[in-house]
């Protein structure tokens, strides 16, 4: 239990946090080879998140160009997930279209984490009046179905998929909301914040410096969950039509354009469809990991 | 030792490790205790010593991560290491009784009491039910509850602490077992309350030939209650013998440290060492300076509900009036719930009084202008209980001990820098605990930063409320002779609160002893526990464990 620092005056400061990431990093890779479902898990989502940047070097066909003489075919050593009604390559074109899912996915959480976060931050820690509106409202959001909530906006912003993942954002801020207002509320009772107000410190720098920090943990762990959440709701609503226009390669799309070869041509809506299945697994996986380790730590 | 005849358990070599993710802690590393029949033991040691341990492992209740790597535990000559859960089973309660630490938590709250004390007769199949039923009232009676037949009838939550506690006593004795083991049973309690518990499971065993094992860190509670006492420390015994014995004559240095680290009525004040002897007897006479803090018949009520929904006030302060001069300490002694944390947080401008007045340097709190509230807060610091929920644990040392240096503008970052590093000096901690965690630290260690903290914007009064209550006592003694020492060094006053009477008397120039809101006694601290005027003073200097060890020293 003790510990040591042998080092100079100087030195310690700049020292220790390298020292301490290197530590936490080796247990993190150790604890990841004890569990194979989270090394499966972290290696899809390392896959997915490597084919959104660069999908070139997962394949060298265009996803938009498809031969006519190869269509419909059935998956085969030369075309994995088998080609579509106009020969395009399926493999190709769910590695494109991850791209475009990911970053709706991204713009989902992060809008729902943003707002989430200051509504929530607000609400804890003003109280009174400020926190019965905000908490009010947040309460109509949580009452009325996440995807009829996201229809209603799409409906008012336009179709696309920025708009999606606003739409889908959006749908999660009451849920951020509440637990960023539990936590606020936990941690603000806490003695060290009141000290901070014998410190001579004012509520905003309280706020930032002692509230936020410890606060922070289980709302950055939602958002973790929420991603797979996000991926289910932004494939769901392009499958409904309101993300891109057809061409153009995406995941919910993809489902949806494989319907009408249901018989003839499975492959079409089920490999697509798996592939977002694995996805939301292993995220929540990944999620569920964090979650535990949050927990052991405080 | 060589009568083996009386022997009712007896450990021997007992080693338990505990495996974590990447390495095994010794937690007891090969003990030795007898119990004989009749016999009260108590396995005293301070935290991390292993006692809880040894209790759980006599139990055979063990948490999944522990394991007996070594040692037998002989009960009636039957080694319980090898037991089966099974077999367990069919001791547990009928032959072994275990009295759980926290009684709140211990009793299942949707079980009515009088089903929770007769369980063990059911589940041995000792009973039918309606004679267990009977029984459960007659235990209860037995363990000193008024009323018995009321009790058994009603849920956990309808009874205090100490009415839990001895319906936990009377679930553990219902079968009539050959040994109880009492893992900490009152340290949850107020001392009044403690007394009459220790009293009970005294006069029980020696009543019904039921052996006790107490685990306890309270040397002063071994002292009073036990035939033997067997010292723990870091998972080795220490010392063991007669109780007389090993207080008279300790063999073992940390057993000597213990017996001096703990507060006893018999101690004086506490004083830095270079203090002038003769400034203690001079001190409480009345000082010339206008008083610090003043508060004025203030009295404050919660608004409270009760469980049918009545709305009704709650009063926990009541008409209190008090003065705190530069350089004195107060002590303020109380049982819980006797509003002495209530009365210090409208001293430190908290809460607000519901009438009467709090007034700081003269002046009335609520008149404060926003800059002279911030200079009042200056002025007047915190030391909090619990160091472990005082600190932010996301700062460093330096950030925290910084902090009121940096709120209140004093000096340049340069000198900040070095006034910390001071500050830490003060209080008796290394320049490399910086840029450390709170996490890092022991809970003493932590204390006293949160007191390096408190002293950084040269307060003139800090209010501790309960400064070292959650610390070992040979950590108490360091503390409160640091506290000691800074305010010879610094003429600062206290405002001291804890329900610890010995550890008032420690430190306090005048002492006011608190109940259901009223300063009942407020009066020199010499006078406060020597010559003590109110009924309940009395009630409490008599429950203080500790007699033996008085007269032992």
């Amino acid at each position: 239990m003790t510990m040591t620092y042998p080092r100079g005056e100087g030195s310690a400061a700049a020292g220790r946090p390298v020292s301490r990431a290197l530590g936490e990093l080796r247990i993190a890779t150790a604890s990841l080879l004890r569990q194979p479902g989270l090394l499966l898990a972290s290696i899809v989502l390392a896959t997915v998140l490597s084919a959104a940047l660069f999908p070139q070097i997962f394949t060298p066909l265009n996803p938009l160009r498809g031969s006519g003489a190869a269509r419909l075919l059935a998956p085969s050593a030369a075309h994995w997930f088998g080609t579509d009604q106009l020969g395009r390559d399926l493999l190709t074109r769910v590695v494109y279209g991850t791209g475009e899912s990911v970053k709706a996915v991204a713009v989902a959480v992060m809008v729902g984490l943003v707002l989430g976060s200051v509504i929530g931050l607000l609400a804890g820690y003003v109280g009174r009046w400020v926190d019965d509106i905000l908490m009010r409202v947040m309460d109509v959001l949580l009452a009325v179905p996440t995807l009829l909530i996201s229809l209603a906006i799409i409906n008012a912003l336009g179709f696309g998929t920025f708009n999606i993942a606003i739409a889908v954002g959006i749908g999660s801020v009451a849920s951020f909301a509440r637990v960023m207002r539990s936590e606020v509320l936990k941690v603000r009772q806490m003695p060290y914040v009141e000290a901070a107000s014998f410190a001579g410190i004012g509520p905003l720098r309280t706020l930032i410096r002692h509230v936020l920090p410890n606060a922070a943990g289980p709302v950055l762990v939602l958002a973790t969950l929420e991603l797979g959440m996000a991926i289910l709701s932004v494939s769901a609503l392009s499958f409904l039509g309101f993300g891109a226009p057809p061409p153009a390669p995406e995941w919910g799309l993809l489902v949806a354009g494989g319907r009408d070869y249901m018989a003839t041509a499975w492959w079409l809506t089920t490999l697509p469809g798996l592939v977002i299945a694995i996805t939301v697994l292993s995220a929540n996986r990944v999620a569920r990991a964090l979650d535990r380790r949050h927990a052991a730590t405080f | 030792m060589t009568d083996t005849s009386n022997l009712l358990l007896a450990v021997r070599g007992l080693k338990v490790a505990y495996r974590t993710r990447d390495r095994v802690i010794e937690a007891v590393r090969g003990v030795d205790i007898d119990v004989r029949r009749g016999e009260v033991v108590a396995l005293v040691g301070e935290s991390g010593s292993g006692k809880s341990t040894i209790a759980h492992a006599i139990m055979g209740m063990l948490p999944p991560a522990a394991s007996i790597t070594a040692g037998t535990v002989t009960f009636d000559g039957e080694d319980l290491t090898r037991l089966s859960e099974r077999a367990y089973r069919r001791l547990r309660g009928q032959r072994l009784g275990w009295v759980p630490q926290d009684p709140m938590v211990a009793l299942n709250p949707s079980h009515r009491v009088g089903r929770q004390v007769a369980e063990p007769l059911l589940i041995h199949r000792l009973a039918s039910k309606a004679e267990a039923k009977t029984r459960a009232i007659e235990a209860l009676g037995r363990v000193g509850l008024g009323q018995p037949e009321i009790r058994a009838e009603q849920f956990p939550h309808e009874l205090s602490g100490g009415m839990r506690q001895r319906a936990l006593i009377a679930g553990a004795l219902i079968c009539g077992p050959a040994l109880i083991v009492a893992d900490e049973p009152t340290t949850a309690l107020d001392v009044t309350v403690q007394k009459r518990i220790l009293d009970d499971i005294g006069a029980l065993a020696a009543s019904s030939g039921t052996a006790v094992l107490i685990i306890t860190h309270d040397l002063a509670v071994a002292a009073d209650r036990a035939d033997r006492i067997v010292v723990l420390r870091h998972g080795t015994v220490m010392e063991e013998g007669d109780a007389r014995d090993v207080l008279r004559n300790p063999q073992d240095a940390y057993t000597r440290l213990l017996l001096a680290s703990a507060p006893s009525l018999s101690s004086g004040r506490r004083r830095h060492a270079t203090s002038h002897p003769a400034a203690g007897a001079v001190r409480p006479l009345p000082d010339p300076r206008p008083p610090l803090v003043a508060v004025e018949n203030v009295t404050k009520d919660f608004a409270v509900s009760d469980a049918g929904g009545h709305r009704g006030t709650f009063r926990a302060v009541d008409g209190v009036s008090l003065a705190i001069a530069p350089g004195e300490t107060l002590g303020l002694v109380g049982e819980s719930g006797s509003g002495k944390s209530t009365l210090a947080r409208i001293v430190l401008g908290l809460v607000q009084p519901t009438s009467g007045e709090a007034k700081f340097e003269g002046r009335a709190l609520a008149g404060l202008s926003a800059a002279e509230e911030r200079e009042r807060r200056r002025q007047v610091q915190p030391v909090y209980q619990n160091p472990f929920s005082s600190l932010n644990p996301r700062l460093t040392v330096a950030e925290i001990v910084g902090e009121p240096l940096a709120g209140f503008r004093l000096g340049d970052r340069e000198w900040r820098r070095r006034r910390t590093l001071e500050l830490l000096d003060q209080v008796g901690l290394p320049h490399a605990f910086a840029e450390r965690l709170p996490a890092e630290l022991s809970g003493g260690q932590r204390q006293r930063v949160a007191i390096a903290r408190a002293l950084a914007p040269e307060p003139a009064l800090v209010v501790c409320d309960e400064p070292v209550s959650a610390l070992d006592v040979s950590i108490q003694a360091q503390v409160l002779d640091l506290l000691a020492e800074l305010q010879h060094r610094h003429g600062l006053a206290y405002l001291f609160i804890s329900h610890d009477l010995a550890v008032v008397r420690q430190v306090s120039d005048r002492v006011g002893v608190m109940k259901d809101g009223r300063i009942v006694e407020l009066d020199t601290a010499d006078e406060v526990f020597r010559a003590p005027k109110h009924p309940y003073t009395r009630l409490l200097l008599d429950s203080i464990p500790g007699r033996r060890l008085a007269e032992a020293s």
